[in-house]
């Protein structure tokens, strides 16, 4: 992916900290997210990743950092914006580690409240939807086109009609996607969208979220354990560790960096060459 | 200087019995996080049996007044023990897993049940009580005649919450129940993984806080002389204002809680208007949750995303 | 194990069966021995004991025999404990009782220890999960959802003829006012708690506000109740704006607590004002709707003034206002659900749903829960509101009894009863709460006790309510109702 150097990255994360009364979660992280380039967050576990996220989409407020997010719609600073309005205006879209569909509402109806906020406009903000003018009919009918477009990609078109809450553990995940993109967003910043998918359906995940950067030219930020996902279709990578970046770059030289190995498969302390950080622990 | 003085001695009481009252709702909340709303009704019952315990004790012979204190005292908080023990048993425990509204609305109808339960078998008038304990001691005399005074009851009232203020604060800090306690306000998941009974742990928290309230229900009976079954229902939220004031989950908070809105409806009442006393108190909890919802002992909490 | 053996299941255990009811029925007596045991009673404006030990003895051994009969019926007995429960329904039938209470309570529990050996016997010892049960009440929620779409307009027809019905006098017409005012109360709490998921436990405070509203403007400019109804709405509606504002974001008790707070304070305001509201005699002499200020619903109309028999050429009857009145509160009624029904396919009241569902999603999606609760809070104190000026104009006179505590639970619990957000249940659930007091007038004061009770059971059997089946409101694939297709799919067709 040959990357244009003096455009503005899509996401600027500039000296990110979080901080939880003592705890410091994240360590003066920083890092950019290009358009039309997957990026993908790795680290182990408890390296700050989902608090970052949280950073990024308003659930937390940062300590420090600046948060810039840049697309043809404008300029924002995420930082000191709330939640829905980093959703709305600057159109960041996300998934959640644990699955938040709305469960009592339809396939269909998730990815209709995805399409609220031009809904809302378009029917009057309620008045006009009350008349039942044509004006909100015709948006009806366009947001029912775009979610059954999503619902196609994901395969979910037969479902449409069932209860979110009633799908089996991998269409929900490909529900929340779809989900997120029918709210038609620059930024799709998704939280370990492979966990719990068997190897069929993560392939499956790799081609749909390939399919999104080349066609729908978004940027795709992601959060993932599952190394064949990450690897296979990554264009760039920022791994974490103890809250702090130890490594940025394209997955070759990321792959090889002696932090990350350090990170990942530990220092070897005991000298014994086996991989393993202490003495005889048994190895893998 | 003087009136002044007689109302912080008058506040301080009713912030004590409030007091008690709010240790249950904190404690209940900051094991399971659902609000008792039944609570306020426990302390209504253990009023109700204040009173025909004495009278009971009085037909029995039993007069001498320390002995029949301490005689109801042990009464009325075994058996408020064993309603707060059913209420939990029967309306709450099956609820856990249910959706978030779910135990409120069940508290709600227990609260309601409980009300007329005990109205229905009572009667509906007021239940007066001679006083048990008039005793007073003077402590200022102005010249026109007015004294600021402390009951021996209101000397009774503090000491006895004072007592079950320590007596709980080592229970949680030292005792193996205590620590359990902790343990399943901090992740209830793990601590029943770890061998903890939670179930146990969570009825026994029903109990204490029932127990204290039952306390606080005599106190109450001792000190206003008269209860009807309607004392609960405001009794209860004032309680839940201080548990909130003071930051719920946190037992000094309960205690701090219920004697700043003691305090502050015996000065309203006192220097404003009566009528208006109980709005001042929701007017507090209001505020209170609007700007300041960990309280002012409280721990804030984060939202897990 | 053979199928026999495994529907038989292990033997019974009749010794924790006796602890159950050993435990439960010791309890129950620790439990009736202070209250129903020892009861005050006033001697002399003295306070004395009255014993009644008999009933504790009797409600301790009942509890007993019940825990014991469902314990043995569920763990391998249903044959003789179904046998046992019917000689002890005869014997609660025919034995002397030490209060009627405790024989109704008696032969009440009878039939529940029964019904649940009946069902042993018919279904072995599987016990239904939650899950299977819930399953099962959805299916049929499924089907009476599918059924209201023929019931509901049947009801609204019926509702529409009732006045010219034969048995339609004061008393059934006054019951049907009575019932639609609930229902239009119901249906307007319905859309906080059952479309946008917030407990409200101080809806009462609108209703307070919108008939105090009409009694001041009826009675200090002369407003006709044409004027005053919406201008009530609106009172109730900037109320509910700024009691709503400052709370909104809170967490789901402490808000439903709030709100219960601001119910209290609305009371005690309209009981203490007394220069503006009367205090605690209320407003009297409200005045009464006319027909679309035409005419007024009078014997002897005053000069000027047309009178409604006069117009249409009939005798006199005081029916007359009864029965536009009560056609006044059906027409507010179904405009609060047409409302509803129309709004949830609204962008509006689809983010409400979603709300309930998940907030951090919806916040995720961009929409402003702030926003929307206030939107939700503000439309259903309107309706509230002038839920409140037909109450007003309806009696002639209002205080703040009314306006109880009490009331909010009742309304509340009609929502909750029903299952949250089905417009059918609202109907049903009020025809069973406020309905059947009225029929049983002579149980009154047990009321209040089995609504208690009763909000308990429900939570425990069907939190969601009775009807809580949710049909989508849009459909891709239209044709097949969604429940049945979804039914059909999983019974892997």
């Amino acid at each position: 992916m040959t990357t244009i150097p003096d455009h503005p990255p899509l996401l600027a994360v500039e000296h990110l900290s979080m901080r939880f009364g003592g705890l410091v979660a994240v360590n003066d992280v920083s890092f950019s997210a290009r358009d039309r380039e997957i990026t993908a967050i790795i680290g182990p576990n408890g390296a700050g990743k989902t608090t970052v996220f949280n950073c990024l989409t308003g659930f937390y407020t940062p300590s420090v950092g600046r948060l810039t997010v840049t697309h043809s719609g404008g300029h924002w600073l995420l930082e000191r914006m709330e939640a829905h309005r980093i959703a709305r205006s600057a159109r960041v879209a996300r998934t959640f580690q644990n699955v938040r569909l709305f469960g009592g509402m339809s396939v269909l109806e998730n990815l209709i409240v995805a399409q609220h906020t031009k809904l809302m406009r378009a029917s009057g903000f309620t008045l006009a939807g009350l008349l039942g003018l044509p004006v909100y009919r015709r948006a009806e009918r366009a947001a029912v086109d775009l979610a059954r477009y999503w619902l196609d990609r994901v395969g979910l078109v037969d479902l449409a009609d069932w209860q979110a809450g009633n799908l089996p553990y991998g269409a929900q995940r490909r529900l929340e996607i779809a989900r997120a993109m029918c709210s038609e967003p620059r930024l799709l910043c998704l939280d370990e969208p492979a966990a719990g998918l068997n190897p069929r359906e993560s392939a499956e995940l790799s081609q749909l979220l390939t399919f999104i950067r080349d066609r729908h030219r978004i940027g795709v930020l992601l959060i993932e354990h599952d190394m064949s996902v990450v690897m296979t279709i990554s264009d760039h990578l920022v791994v974490l560790d103890y809250g702090r970046k130890i490594s940025e770059g394209p997955p070759a030289l990321v792959r090889r960096d002696p932090a990350v190995i350090r990170a990942y498969l530990g220092e070897d302390e005991d000298g014994d060459g086996d991989g393993n950080r202490r003495e005889g622990s048994g190895g893998w | 200087m003087d009136y002044f003085l007689q109302q912080l001695i008058n506040g301080v009481t009713l912030g004590a019995i409030y007091g008690l009252v709010a240790i249950g709702y904190t404690m209940v909340y900051g094991i399971i996080g659902m609000i008792n709303f039944a609570h306020g009704e426990i302390y209504m019952i253990g009023a109700f049996i204040a009173v025909i315990s004495f009278l009971a004790l009085g037909m029995l012979g039993i007069t001498w007044v320390p002995l029949a204190v301490v005689m109801v005292l042990l009464l009325t908080m075994l058996f408020t023990a064993v309603y707060g023990w059913t209420v939990e048993r029967l309306a709450y425990r099956p609820l856990r897993g249910s959706f978030r509204l779910a135990p409120l609305i069940s508290a709600i109808g227990m609260s309601i049940f409980l009300q007329n339960y005990v109205q229905l078998v009572q009667g509906a008038r007021v239940k007066p009580l001679p006083p048990v304990m008039s005793d007073v001691i003077v402590l200022l005399e102005r010249g026109d005649g007015f004294r600021v005074s402390v009951s021996e009851l209101q000397l009774l009232i503090l000491a006895l919450t004072v007592v079950l203020m320590i007596a709980f604060t080592r229970l949680i800090a030292r005792t193996p129940l205590g620590r359990a306690q902790r343990a399943c306000e901090q992740d209830m998941k793990m601590a029943s993984l770890l061998g903890i009974d939670v179930d146990r742990t969570i009825s026994l928290t029903f109990v204490m806080g029932a127990a204290l309230a039952g306390v606080a229900g005599v106190m109450v009976t001792m000190y206003y002389g008269v209860i009807d079954f309607y004392i609960g229902f405001l009794a209860g939220i004032k309680a839940f204002t201080a548990a909130v004031l003071g930051g719920i989950g946190s037992l000094p908070g309960a205690m701090l809680g219920g004697l700043l809105i003691g305090l502050i409806e015996a000065f309203w009442s006192a220097y404003f208007s009566v009528e208006y006393k109980d709005v001042a108190v929701f007017g507090i909890l209001v505020l209170v949750l609007i700007f300041r919802p960990t309280g002012l002992l409280g721990r804030p909490e984060l939202e897990k995303v | 194990m053979d199928r026999a053996a495994a529907r038989r299941g292990p033997p019974v255990d009749g010794r924790a069966a006796l602890k159950d009811g050993a435990l439960a029925g010791g309890v129950a007596l620790a439990l009736t021995l202070p209250l129903v045991g020892l009861r005050t009673v006033e001697v002399q404006s003295r306070l004395a004991i009255e014993f009644h030990l008999a009933e504790v003895a009797v409600t301790g051994l009942l509890v007993f025999l019940g825990r014991l009969g469902l314990s043995l019926a569920a763990g391998g007995l249903p044959g003789p404990v179904l046998a046992a429960a019917l000689a002890a329904a005869a014997a609660g039938w025919l034995l002397p009782f030490p209060t009627e209470t405790l024989r109704v309570l008696a032969l009440a529990g009878a039939a529940v220890v029964a019904a649940r050996a009946l069902w042993a016997l018919h279904n072995g010892r599987d016990r239904l999960s939650r899950q299977d049960r819930d399953r099962r009440m959805d299916r049929l929620g499924a089907r009476l959802q599918d059924a209201s779409r023929l019931l509901g307009p049947a009801a609204a027809a019926m509702a529409v003829a009732l006045p010219f019905l034969p048995f339609a006098d004061r008393a059934v017409l006054d019951l049907g006012i009575l019932l639609l005012t609930y229902i239009m109360l119901g249906w307007g709490l319905n859309i906080v708690v059952g479309l946008a998921g917030l407990l409200d436990l101080g809806y009462v405070a609108f209703y307070a506000v919108g008939a105090y509203s009409y009694a001041l403007l009826a009675q200090t400019f002369g407003f006709s109740f044409w004027l005053c109804l919406p201008l009530a709405g609106l009172l109730a509606s900037c109320a509910g704006l700024v009691l709503g504002f400052p709370v909104l974001r809170l967490r789901g008790d402490y808000f439903a607590i709030v709100t219960l707070g601001f119910g209290e304070i609305v009371r005690i305001i309209l009981l203490n004002w007394a220069d503006v509201t009367g205090g605690p005699n209320g407003i009297a002499g409200i005045p009464r709707p006319s027909f679309f200020g035409i005419a007024d619903f009078t014997a002897a109309p005053e000069p000027g003034r047309l009178a409604f028999h006069q117009l249409f050429g009939l005798d006199y009857t005081p029916l007359h206002r009864i029965i536009f009145l009560y056609y006044l509160i059906l027409g507010l009624a179904l405009l609060v659900n047409l409302f509803t029904l129309r709004i949830r396919r609204l962008p509006l009241g689809r983010a409400w749903e979603a709300l309930r569902e998940d907030d951090i999603a919806c916040t995720a999606l961009g929409i402003n829960r702030t926003t929307i609760k206030l939107a939700a809070f503000a439309i259903a104190a309107m309706f509230g509101g002038i839920a409140g000026s037909f109450f007003a104009t309806r009696q002639g006179f209002i205080s703040p009894e009314s306006f109880s505590f009490i009331e909010s639970a009742l309304i509340l619990a009609i929502v909750v009863l029903g299952g949250m957000g089905s417009q059918m249940g609202v109907v049903i659930a009020a025809l069973l709460v406020i309905g059947l007091p009225e029929v049983f007038r002579d149980l009154a004061q047990y009321r209040m006790l089995t609504f208690g009770a009763g909000m308990v059971l429900i939570m425990l059997w069907r939190p969601r309510g009775l009807l809580a089946h949710r049909e989508p409101t849009i459909l891709l694939h239209p044709r097949k109702s969604a429940s049945r297709r979804q039914a059909e799919a999983a019974e892997g067709r």
